[in-house]
């Protein structure tokens, strides 16, 4: 049986909140599996180091992901190297298992564009900022996919919020109606900023709304790595092979919850108890895939030290990176606004570089 | 000299997505409408039947969902070209506009480009009901990382429109749908270009420039003809574009009247005649004999048809305009 033919409010799980084996374990080897891991707790360590330096100013406003390591890297593992990646802002974790260096996360969020543009080969898209505006791009680019006969698959995240928005339904309905190579994968958090899931919508389950498009939808633990990752690849394998009497695209309800703030401009404790937050701490991903690795003996307290040293440095070493990169040119500007700058752009631009000339960069900057 | 045949604006839009089609395999339509029925103003007519499907493509009744699906698909290096059935019907995807289709090469430091092209028949005129008639195309000139492109002919509608299909970057078409079908014009069979942001001199005239674009181009010349006739020398310039604009003509043009006229149908305020005159104060004061006079549509929603005649700025409004300039 499928894992889509079930109710939308059975969600799938391989591991229990005490990484109890309570469903079918994906064929994943072991250093897959400590792989998993590890991108966990890198991201874990590499969320409070990001969260620590907005705090001191070495950051801009940055939205924090811990509680969601388990939704992320399940899901970015099941990725083949040439299937693509559309974001929201928060997928930090995911762009980092498809392949984008940490350093280009800090760098976006430290206020350098340059964070934004992936290397040639890593297929994530930009991140995009406006709710659920990056749903129809990834129908769009999807169906581009389709159309040149290619075999690539995509897979979009948003949030619970996000459901809400025009661009979702236009989205998947688009996908729907042409039968795209698309995996929606909504990372229901609980919470759209201090907005609780059940003020977004009367539906029992998100999942449920692909019922309304004609495709398949599908609740998972979201902070059950295992069960998230068998939940994207069986979907990721149907838009790249469909089968016959299935739609190609899937919704993905995953369900979990963000410990932390919306952003670093954001206090959580105006709306929300502490009750709750401690109560979906219990669910954490990271332990609950831990224990399961110690109890199948693919990790000892020897490897778990290891990662540890590892993910710190790592970390370490990124921020440094990112840290060492120079204030952009300011001519930059001026330099991605069009392929080929017109002409009042460029006397625009020329004039910014003469008052440059005269005044100096201390006529720009405060500091 | 290629064979050419006579052609209406609408006729030409038509042709000049099908050459590209032809040309590029990578250019498809997608929208409302433009499949089987060839869109409700004919401009993709048989284009389904000679492209298929999967390259004339009817969509969901969804503006937001065509703009935002079209951005996907030129992010992935295809040329879509979506219409939106009327530029009154944009605002549902003006977020896709404005914040992906205008900024994705920006965004991802070039690594993307969106060579699309999003075409809209714009403007009044027809007796259309209401949000059918609006003239907004100060919004998109307002945003960078947009061109914008009004043709006011059977030839520019073909040749711009290729020019915006082969644009690396986002276009913004806006067919003045009051002359879809005014008049027609000798249009080359074979595929050609006309430059977007160069201007075209209509009439040539030493008295006053007068600048205008899209459907206002036509009564514009008939008031630069009847002022001839008192002895008024009109340079009628056609901008074509308005971003980004041909500042060289414009001054260019001043500069040898010493006066200015500016024609549009959208509304005055924030207006493109507003641009237009700000350019003329920054490089050509000195060669100023009086204040710049807009002639243009009120600052009021566009009307009902019952008083449409009165918004749109006709022959008669546009000869008081020129003679306020040249009596000053």
């Amino acid at each position: 049986m499928s894992v889509f033919d079930r109710a939308y409010d059975d969600p799938v799980r391989v591991l229990d909140e005490d990484g109890e084996v309570v469903g079918d374990v994906p064929d994943l080897g072991d250093e897959e599996l400590v792989d998993m891991y590890r991108h966990m707790r890198l991201v874990r360590h590499f969320d409070g180091r990001a969260v620590s330096l907005q705090r001191q100013g070495r950051m801009g406003t940055y939205p924090p992901l811990s509680g969601q390591e388990g939704a992320q890297i399940g899901s970015a593992t099941a990725l083949a190297e040439g299937d693509w990646m559309v974001p929201s802002y928060r997928e930090h974790g995911a762009a980092l298992v498809h392949g984008l260096p940490l350093k280009q996360t800090l760098l976006y969020w430290m206020g350098h564009e340059a964070g934004n543009k992936a290397p040639e080969d890593v297929n994530v898209f930009p991140v995009a900022v406006p709710i659920a505006s990056q749903v129809p791009h990834a129908t769009g680019a999807s169906w581009a996919a389709k159309l040149r006969g290619t075999d690539e698959a995509f897979l979009c995240y948003f949030g619970d919020g996000a459901t809400s928005e025009g661009d979702f339904h236009e989205g998947v309905n688009f996908a729907g109606v042409f039968d795209t190579p698309t995996v929606f994968f909504c990372n229901n958090n609980q919470w759209a900023i201090s907005v609780p899931r059940e003020r977004q919508t009367r539906s029992a389950t998100l999942a449920q709304k692909a019922e309304a498009y004609g495709i398949d939808g599908v609740q998972v633990d979201g902070m059950d790595p295992l069960a998230v990752y068998a939940v994207t690849a069986a979907a990721l394998e149907k838009a790249r092979d469909p089968e016959p009497d299935r739609p190609r695209p899937t919704l993905i309800e995953a369900i979990q919850y963000r410990f932390g703030a919306h952003t670093t401009a954001d206090d959580p404790t105006v709306y929300r108890d502490d009750d709750e937050v401690e109560r979906w701490k219990a669910k954490d991903p990271i332990p609950r895939l831990e224990t399961y690795l110690r109890s199948e003996g693919v990790l000892d307290d020897e490897r778990v030290a290891e990662i540890e040293t590892a993910v710190e440095e790592r970390v370490a070493d990124a921020i440094d990176a990112a840290e060492a990169v120079a204030r952009p040119e300011p001519s930059e500007l001026f330099e991605h606004a069009y392929a080929e700058i017109p002409p009042e752009l460029r006397r625009q631009r020329e004039e910014f570089a003469a008052l440059r000339e005269t005044r100096g960069d201390e006529a720009f900057l405060e500091e | 000299m290629s064979d050419t045949q006579n052609l209406t604006v609408v006729q030409a839009v038509r042709d000049g997505l099908y050459s590209e089609m032809r040309e590029d395999d990578d250019v498809l339509v997608l929208g409302q409408d433009v499949g089987k029925n060839g869109g409700v103003f004919r401009a993709t007519e048989g284009l389904y039947d000679e492209f298929g499907g999967d390259r004339v493509v009817d969509t969901p009744l969804a503006e937001s969902g065509i703009v935002g699906a079209a951005v996907g698909m030129a992010a992935m290096g295809l040329r879509p070209v979506p219409e939106i059935q009327f530029s009154g019907f944009m605002y549902p995807g003006f977020d896709q506009i404005v914040s992906h289709m205008a900024r994705f090469r920006a965004r991802s430091r070039s690594r993307f480009s969106l060579p699309m092209t999003l075409r809209a028949p714009y403007g009044g005129g027809i007796r259309a009901p209401e949000h059918h008639s609006e003239s907004k195309e100060a919004f998109y000139a307002h945003e960078a990382g947009l061109k914008v492109v009004i043709p006011s002919t059977p030839y520019d509608a073909k040749g711009l429109l290729a020019a915006s299909i082969r644009d690396p970057d986002p276009v913004i078409f806006l067919e003045p749908k009051l002359i879809y079908r005014a008049f027609r014009e000798e249009v080359p069979e074979e595929p050609y270009t006309v430059p977007i942001g160069e201007a075209a001199t209509r009439r040539e005239g030493d008295d006053v420039a007068v600048f205008t674009y899209g459907a206002m181009t036509r009564p514009t010349l008939e008031a630069a003809e009847n002022l001839a006739e008192e002895g008024i020398e009109c340079e009628v310039v056609d901008l074509r574009t308005v971003s980004p604009l041909d500042r060289e003509a414009i001054v260019d043009a001043f500069e040898r009247t010493g006066r200015a006229v500016v024609v549009h149908e959208a509304p005055k305020t924030g207006g493109l005649a507003g641009e237009i005159t700000a350019i003329i104060q920054e490089e050509a004061l000195l060669y100023q004999e009086a204040p710049v006079k807009r002639v243009t549509g009120f600052d009021v929603p566009y009307p009902l048809y019952a008083l449409e005649d009165y918004y749109l700025p006709t022959a008669a409004r546009i000869e008081d305009g020129i003679l306020e300039a040249v009596e000053f």
